[in-house]
């Protein structure tokens, strides 16, 4: 039952992201890339509730590599869209 | 118990509220005025799902929680200040990566769990898998971008048949591990490995001018492995967040792919043009116009309209345009960019690098809405841009570029194409712009060129 309940949600995310994607204008590609990028680095909150009870050292580590790797999406992303995005400007 | 139950309520409905901060910044990346806020939103979210995380029962020790965040935040936060605007790319496709190999771990620290389901343990070895191949897939990626390795497309006799014989060797060996799930299984060796080698093989055969549509899917893949990381944890936030990623890496290498006038399958498997010949053959001369002369017809014209491609990054030239741009207004004279959707080596890239040398963003006009206008324009100005301007894409049915949309440049008054030298563009196809007979050839470095024209306008 839990399975069905999860790609319930999972189709109607998919729905939404269409939705929301297909009305960011070109202009904007790069800077949706990257700060999509950064939403993706989510998988740190799964790196952090990852490990359990059966987990040796060597899982104590990796799931801290993954806490790591996730963390750069996240922070490297929504920084480096900021940066791009105080670019954007409009004519005066 | 009802205190551990409060605490879980309180976890979820962060995620919710972080799920919504989410949907709301992609909304407001819809237009440029309300798209920074949103970035903002959206980091808000995280820093609330971050926080719920940490409060809820984690069996990460603390110590190793902090590394992790630490050492993550420094990276992110020195790539993210330290990057190029022209290096976008590769920053791009080297965070693509380090998202899957987040996912693949993820799945890998699952299988220490003395007890997972058939169904936990199949999402377990998607996670690995997507997160394998959106690993080393990413980092070829970013290799041909920053010219580490050859980005032509790397093709052998049985590719496809080594391809197909990898898969049903993942395929065999997931099984395999399904039947005893265990972190000592050869078998789930075998899986990391054959995952990882998969990602390498469907990447190397993709050349340079298609590399906007493998960031754009190897964007969509890092989605993907986030949600399934999410399935392997129970976790909605992963499979929400994860399918927003996924959907929108998908909507834009659709847009890649129909810019390009060809199918995904297309991209993945057949590398460019190998095999056909153009039929036709390319009539006139090349006719060289000097900086000088270019001036003294830019100085008269009233509609001049940029078309910047890939070379203007290389050249690091969009300083000098947006000072052409200014001197050519000052002038009196209307002045617009073309962009091309596959412009660049990703989605968006022109946009980024003109918004960098600060041309404002209603000033860059896309592909559909300049071709009609382009008879009304004087001049036109082709900078570092080859295959998103060759008229073989409409005239000759032999091209391999045959139906592709381009910028039709040719309808222009006159057209000055800025290049170093007669090569053929990033796919090896001929372009009979450099012949016709309004196109004047402006050789040489483009931003010793234009810098040559600003000069004379400046005196």
């Amino acid at each position: 039952m839990e399975a069905v309940y999860l790609s319930f949600i999972l189709m109607l995310s998919i729905f939404l992201g269409f939705e929301l994607i297909a009305k960011v204008p070109a202009t904007l590609h790069t800077p949706l890339m990257s700060g999509s990028n950064a939403i993706s680095g989510i998988t740190v909150v799964g790196a952090l509730t990852a490990a359990n009870q059966g987990s040796t050292q060597m899982a104590l580590w990796l799931g801290t590599a993954a806490v790591a790797l996730a963390t750069i999406n996240v922070v490297g992303g929504y920084m480096v869209t900021d940066r791009m995005l105080a670019m954007f400007k409009k004519k005066n | 118990m009802t205190e551990s139950l409060d605490l879980k309520l309180i976890i979820n409905l962060a995620y919710i509220v972080a799920a919504v901060l989410f949907v709301f910044g992609l909304k407001m990346l819809g237009s440029p005025a309300t798209a920074r806020k949103g970035n903002l939103l959206s980091s808000v979210g995280m820093l609330i799902a971050i926080v719920a995380a940490l409060i809820s029962e984690i069996k990460l020790p603390w110590e190793n929680i902090l590394i992790g965040l630490i050492i993550g935040s420094l990276i992110g936060a020195t790539a993210a200040r330290k990057v190029e605007m022209t290096g976008m790319p590769e920053l791009v496709a080297l965070f693509n990566g380090f998202g899957g190999a987040s996912s693949l771990l993820v799945g890998l620290v699952a299988v220490y769990n003395p007890v997972n389901t058939t169904f936990i343990n199949i999402t377990i070895i998607l996670s690995i898998l997507i997160g394998g191949v959106t690993l080393t897939g990413s980092l070829i990626a970013y290799g041909k971008l920053s010219e580490r390795m050859p980005s032509k497309a790397i093709q052998f006799s049985g590719q496809q048949i080594f391809n197909a014989v990898l898969v049903l060797a993942i395929i065999g060996s997931a099984i395999m591990f399904c039947q005893a799930p265990d972190i000592h299984s050869v078998w789930l060796k075998v899986l990391i490995g054959l995952s990882l080698l998969f990602g390498i093989m469907i990447t190397i055969p993709i050349g340079g001018a298609d590399m906007p549509v493998v960031i754009a899917l190897l964007n969509s893949y890092s989605g993907i492995a986030a949600c399934a990381a999410g399935f392997v944890l129970h976790n909605n936030l992963l499979i929400v967040a994860g399918s927003l990623v996924g959907a929108s890496g998908l909507i834009l290498t659709n847009i890649m792919c129909k810019a390009m006038n060809r199918s995904l399958n297309n991209v993945l498997f057949s590398g460019f043009g190998a095999a056909k010949v153009s039929s036709a053959k390319i009539e006139g001369e090349v006719k060289p116009i000097t900086a000088d002369d270019a001036y003294l017809v830019l100085e008269a014209a009233q509609n001049v309209c940029i078309v910047p491609g890939y070379g203007m990054a290389v050249a690091q030239a969009q300083h000098v345009v947006r000072e052409l741009s200014d001197h050519l207004e000052a002038n009196g004279c209307e002045v617009k960019f073309a962009i091309h959707p596959v412009a660049g080596r990703m989605p968006g890239h022109m946009n980024v690098l003109l918004a960098e040398a600060n041309v404002p963003y209603d000033q860059l006009v896309e592909m559909e809405n300049i071709n009609p206008q382009m008879s009304n324009m004087d001049v036109v100005i082709v900078i570092g841009a080859n295959d998103v301007v060759n008229p073989a894409a409409n005239e000759d049915e032999g091209s391999p570029l045959y139906g592709m949309p381009v910028i039709n440049v040719t309808e222009a008054r006159t057209v000055f194409v800025l290049k170093r030298s007669m090569g053929s563009g990033f796919s090896g196809v001929d372009n009979p712009l450099f012949f016709g007979d309004n196109t004047r050839m402006l050789f040489g470095d483009a931003k010793a060129s234009i810098s040559h024209i600003v000069g004379e306008f400046k005196d």
